[in-house]
């Protein structure tokens, strides 16, 4: 081939040498603006004081014009709505506690019920009407007193309108009537007594805002800032899946918040999140639902940053099929039949090393299962004592299947009353890193009872899940203060009314004596008495033995110490801090004061860097010429 | 959801290379132009079918997604059956499925696409509202690896075997195989965090740092675009190179080019007038393709750099499912694809006479 010295003539070519000389300087340029726009912007390392501080010179935010302090937190959730009546996702509801005050709040001590925008509440003695007094220290960020008769408009509004009831509509099911005969007294009369009448998790609105809302089910509340509310922040903007700001309620009746601004940034990326906490960019990083043990571990000891790991409001359990069964007594599914049989229940969990699985799949971020309430509420902690313990003995377990009748035939396998060797299908979520392995353990644990596990890990479990189609699942709840909602997914009435519907239940458990625990501890407005039913609700689901919970998984975040000086756990002990029962941790925090001197060898940081990177460029530049000049030369 | 455009037309145009410009007075005029217009209709009558058959696929796909939608968004919390029964009645959910169907074709030919389940917005206004951002991003780095795809390309062709056409592809092979979102965590964590003596020198995410207008805000964004552009660029340019480079190889044979450099051409002249502009339709195909790609947004980079494009929306409404987001999102990339797949063949006849004819 001669094509290659054809190919060397004239390469000198004017208008090729100006394209080449064009992208080189291209490219310089574009490193070089985004090199020199670090200083410009507040992505710059110390972020929150870089932009406090030009918020403050442009007088845009604060006041009275001092440096705004900024608390940036990274959540992984976008908001699903800005509007209370729609918003169910943690971060949505998390900000409408901001914003937006409750009739009660929960004591970041020990979660017990402590005065909201309600400053007492008293049943009648009939049990059925309940008088709660408004505070007069309230007001609307616009100016506007907050009254009872806001909170009767927000009641009334979900009561009567389907599009309202979205989100909350299970909190006033049991509600007759609400009305506010004065603007510091609120009075709702039940149908029936209902304990929970001091836990209305119902963000109250402002009538003379909201009732201007045609059509509830479609208005998100996130086209005009600021939004009115009387929270500790007021919603100041929004950009879907970019950032949610708000700032401090300076006229807030419990005090203002220490922090001048609140933002919470959206990361899709956990690892990019932490990325952010430890460049500064963020001040905080909750992991959803937890940081991983492996981000957790690079953390731990960086310069500045803190990692908090509290009790979390999770557990995680193993659920049984009871034999799927619908209100009209039909029933479905194809559970297997052994698991009806309460040894074998007993049997196959006291064959699961709970231990284990909190120190090798959770790497030690979890507490050991006891109850089904988290210790993280201790006045419905409950765990089990003495021999109704189902501790982890398989030998224990074997001689129980013994007795059961499933004995093992001579390949070691125990056998069922079919004569078929045993064999369960366990529902996991293949989502779920800790299902699958902890599912690795279980082939492990009951294979060596000589019982075979078939681990059905979806993407998608619910579909099997609602059919029934299942022997055992991994499940997992997560637990208000007021445990009603998770005590009432195991009774008879939530179960689904015939086959083709889908109730509220979990995993169609329907027990009688259970049932009746339920209704009285709902009627039971004592709260020790409530605490002591509820109580034993757990016990009995225990000795069930159709749900039993492995593990309490922890809360494990981190934040910046530089940012932020001090910040109120829940409980308030070695709590956490993400997705509290209550606005403290936000409110509470304090800013740091380190900033100027670490901000200074930051910028320096970034100067260093863009010499570098104009060096580098040169070189790479005086090269390339020279590199050409001799290719040129060589083919002449 | 990609249409492969033509392979056959691509394969006949680089198996018999001849002079491309004007057709060589073959015929008269107007029978030219007839069987371009003859073409034309061809081609647009098999888009319009094309997007019909996507219009009832992207009804019955996301339908065939385990999970049921209203448990999957009253999971969680306390609701009654007579709630979940309203939720399903505001869904359309509760009618039997030829129903369902009826309805949303209906709405789709009047240009409604319906309302997310999950935001409770209607389908076009989070298309419209990500939109800008994705094409932003995509369309940005688009630009910037078709050109360095195809300069890089024609270089390492023209001098293929030597050094630096086997640093060329060689690196560019070895970027095409790099995961994405590996590539962009690497660079977030050196150039974004810093590593030793490099600085942080952008952003760790997201599109902006919020609170900014006017100039402050386009640098702000620009500052935020660099390292997602960077990764898309070094993960997707590898692919024109070779096509570019791959194209022009078999060109760099043909006696045209014997005949144009006896003319006493320039060498860069003969590559530029003459090679490369027969050399293009494998590349132009590409092109239309990834333009295509660009409004579908990039899930994994988008993710990485927590970008609020569309393929962060695609996937949130694929784990409800959010039937309506998904069935839109999901006509409006396949139509994109569509439309710039039957742009690309319309424009094949003007870059070589022989198509279409």
């Amino acid at each position: 081939m001669n094509t290659h010295d054809l190919h060397g003539r004239g390469r000198t070519g004017p208008r090729l040498g100006r394209t080449r000389l064009l992208a080189t300087a291209g490219a310089a340029a574009l490193v070089l603006t985004a090199g020199l726009a670090s200083p410009l912007v507040p992505a710059a390392p110390r972020a929150h004081a870089a932009e406090g501080t030009q918020a403050g010179k442009d007088g845009k935010d604060g006041k009275d014009g001092k440096d705004g302090k900024v608390l940036t937190v990274a959540v992984a959730q976008s908001v699903d709505s800005l509007s209370p009546f729609l918003a169910v996702r943690l971060l949505s509801t998390s900000i409408h506690r901001l914003t937006y005050e409750y009739l009660t709040n929960y004591d970041p001590k020990d979660a017990h019920v402590v005065p909201g925008l309600a400053t007492k509440w008293e049943p009648s003695p009939d049990k059925l009407t309940w008088t709660y007094t408004i505070r007069s220290d309230s007001k609307w960020s616009d100016g506007q007193q907050a009254t009872a008769e806001d909170a009767a408009w927000t009641f009334n509004k979900m009561m009567t309108d389907q599009g309202a009831a979205t989100a909350n509509g299970s909190f006033v099911n049991n509600f007759e009537k609400v009305t506010a005969p004065s603007p510091t007294q609120l009075v709702i009369r039940l149908k029936k007594p209902q304990a929970t009448m001091t836990a209305l998790d119902v963000p109250i609105v402002p009538k003379h805002v909201w009732e201007k809302v045609d059509d509830f089910s479609e208005f998100n509340n996130d086209k005009s800032f600021p939004v009115v509310g009387n929270g500790p922040f007021v919603l100041t903007a929004y950009k879907p899946d970019s950032y949610v700001r708000l700032k401090a309620n300076k006229d807030f009746w419990r005090g203002a918040p220490k922090f001048d601004e609140l933002v919470f940034r959206y990361y899709k990326d956990q690892d990019a999140a932490v990325a952010a906490l430890r460049k500064g960019e963020v001040s905080f990083v909750a992991g959803s639902p937890a940081l991983t043990p492996a981000q957790a571990a690079s953390l731990k000891g960086e310069k500045d940053i803190r990692v908090n790991e509290g009790p979390g409001r999770r557990f995680y359990a193993l659920a049984t099929n009871p034999g799927a069964q619908a209100r009209n007594g039909k029933k479905f599914g194809d559970g297997h039949p052994s698991l009806l049989d309460e040894r074998v229940r007993h049997a196959l969990f006291m064959a699961v090393d709970r231990k284990t699985i909190v120190d090798k799949v959770f790497q030690g971020h979890a507490v050991e299962g006891q109850g089904y309430i988290p210790p993280r509420y201790p006045t419905y902690f409950w765990e089990p004592s003495g021999n109704r313990r189902l501790a982890y003995d398989p030998a224990k377990a074997a001689e129980l299947l013994d007795r059961a009748g499933y004995r093992a035939n001579a390949d070691g396998k125990r056998v069922g009353k079919d004569g078929k060797p045993l064999n369960y299908r366990v529902l996991c979520h293949a989502t779920d890193p800790n299902d699958k392995a902890v599912g690795k353990y279980l082939q492990e644990w009951w294979g060596g009872l000589g019982i075979g596990v078939t681990l059905d890990c979806l993407d998608n479990v619910t579909d099997p899940w609602l059919a029934g189609k299942y022997d055992l699942a991994f499940d997992g709840w997560s637990v208000n203060p007021d445990p009603d909602f998770v005590l009432s997914i195991h009774t008879c009435a939530a179960l689904p009314a015939t086959p083709k519907d889908t109730g509220a239940t979990d995993n169609f458990i329907c027990d009688k004596t259970y049932d009746e625990l339920y209704a009285k501890q709902l009627a039971e407005y004592d709260p020790a008495e409530r605490a002591n039913l509820v109580k034993q609700m757990e016990s009995r689901l225990y000795d069930l033995g159709y749900m039993n919970v492995m593990a309490y998984p922890n809360a494990v975040e981190a934040y910046r110490t530089d940012q932020i000086e001090s910040i109120t756990t829940m409980p308030a002990e070695a709590g956490n801090i993400y997705g509290q029962d209550g606005y403290w941790s936000w409110w509470s925090a304090v800013p740091a004061d380190s900033d100027d001197s670490s901000g200074g060898s930051a910028s320096t940081g970034v100067v260093i860097g863009i010499v570098a990177g104009v060096v580098v460029l040169a070189g790479l530049a005086g090269l390339f010429a020279m590199r050409r000049r001799a290719t040129a030369e060589d083919r002449e | 959801m990609t249409a492969e455009a033509t392979p056959a037309l691509v394969e006949g145009a680089a198996a018999d290379p001849g002079t491309p410009g004007p057709a060589a007075g073959r015929g008269p005029r107007a029978r030219t132009a007839a069987a371009y217009l003859r073409y034309v209709a061809g081609k647009l009558a098999g888009a319009a079918v094309s997007l019909l058959a996507v219009l009832v696929t992207s009804f019955f796909l996301f339908r065939l997604i385990p999970g049921d939608p209203v448990k999957f968004m009253t999971g969680g919390r306390p609701v009654s059956a007579e709630q979940l029964a309203a939720y399903r009645r505001e869904f359309g959910l509760d009618l039997p499925l030829w129903r369902q169907f009826a309805h949303y074709c209906g709405k789709a030919l009047t240009g409604d696409l319906g309302t997310s389940y999950q935001f409770r917005t209607p389908v076009i206004d989070k298309i419209t509202e990500a939109l800008p951002n994705t094409l932003l991003l995509t369309g940005t780095a688009f630009v910037l690896y078709t050109a360095l795809g195809i300069v890089l390309g024609t270089r390492s062709a023209w001098r293929h075997g030597r050094l630096g056409d086997r640093l060329n592809t060689g690196l560019a092979l070895t970027l095409y195989s790099v995961p994405s979102f590996w590539l962009g965590l690497l660079l977030i964590i050196v150039l974004s965090v810093g590593v030793g003596p490099v600085p942080g020198l952008f952003p760790t995410g997201g599109m902006e740092s919020g609170g900014k207008e006017g100039f402050a805000y386009a640098v702000d964004v620009a500052h935020h675009l660099v390292l997602p552009v960077v990764t898309l660029v070094a993960v997707e340019y590898g692919q024109t190179l070779l096509v570019t480079r791959s194209a022009l190889l078999d060109e760099m044979g043909g006696d045209y080019l014997t005949t144009a450099r006896a003319k006493g051409l320039r060498d860069d002249q003969v590559r530029r007038r003459h090679a490369v502009p027969n050399a293009l339709l494998p590349t132009v195909t590409l092109v239309f393709v990834n333009l295509g790609r660009t409004v579908a947004g990039v899930i994994l980079v988008e993710t990485v750099f927590s970008w609020p494009g569309l393929g962060g929306l695609f996937y949130q409404g694929l784990s409800v499912p959010d039937l309506p987001l998904v069935q839109g999102l999901f006509f409006f990339f396949a139509s994109a694809v569509i439309v710039m797949n039957t742009l690309a063949d319309l424009l094949y006849p003007l870059l070589d006479p022989r198509v279409g004819r």
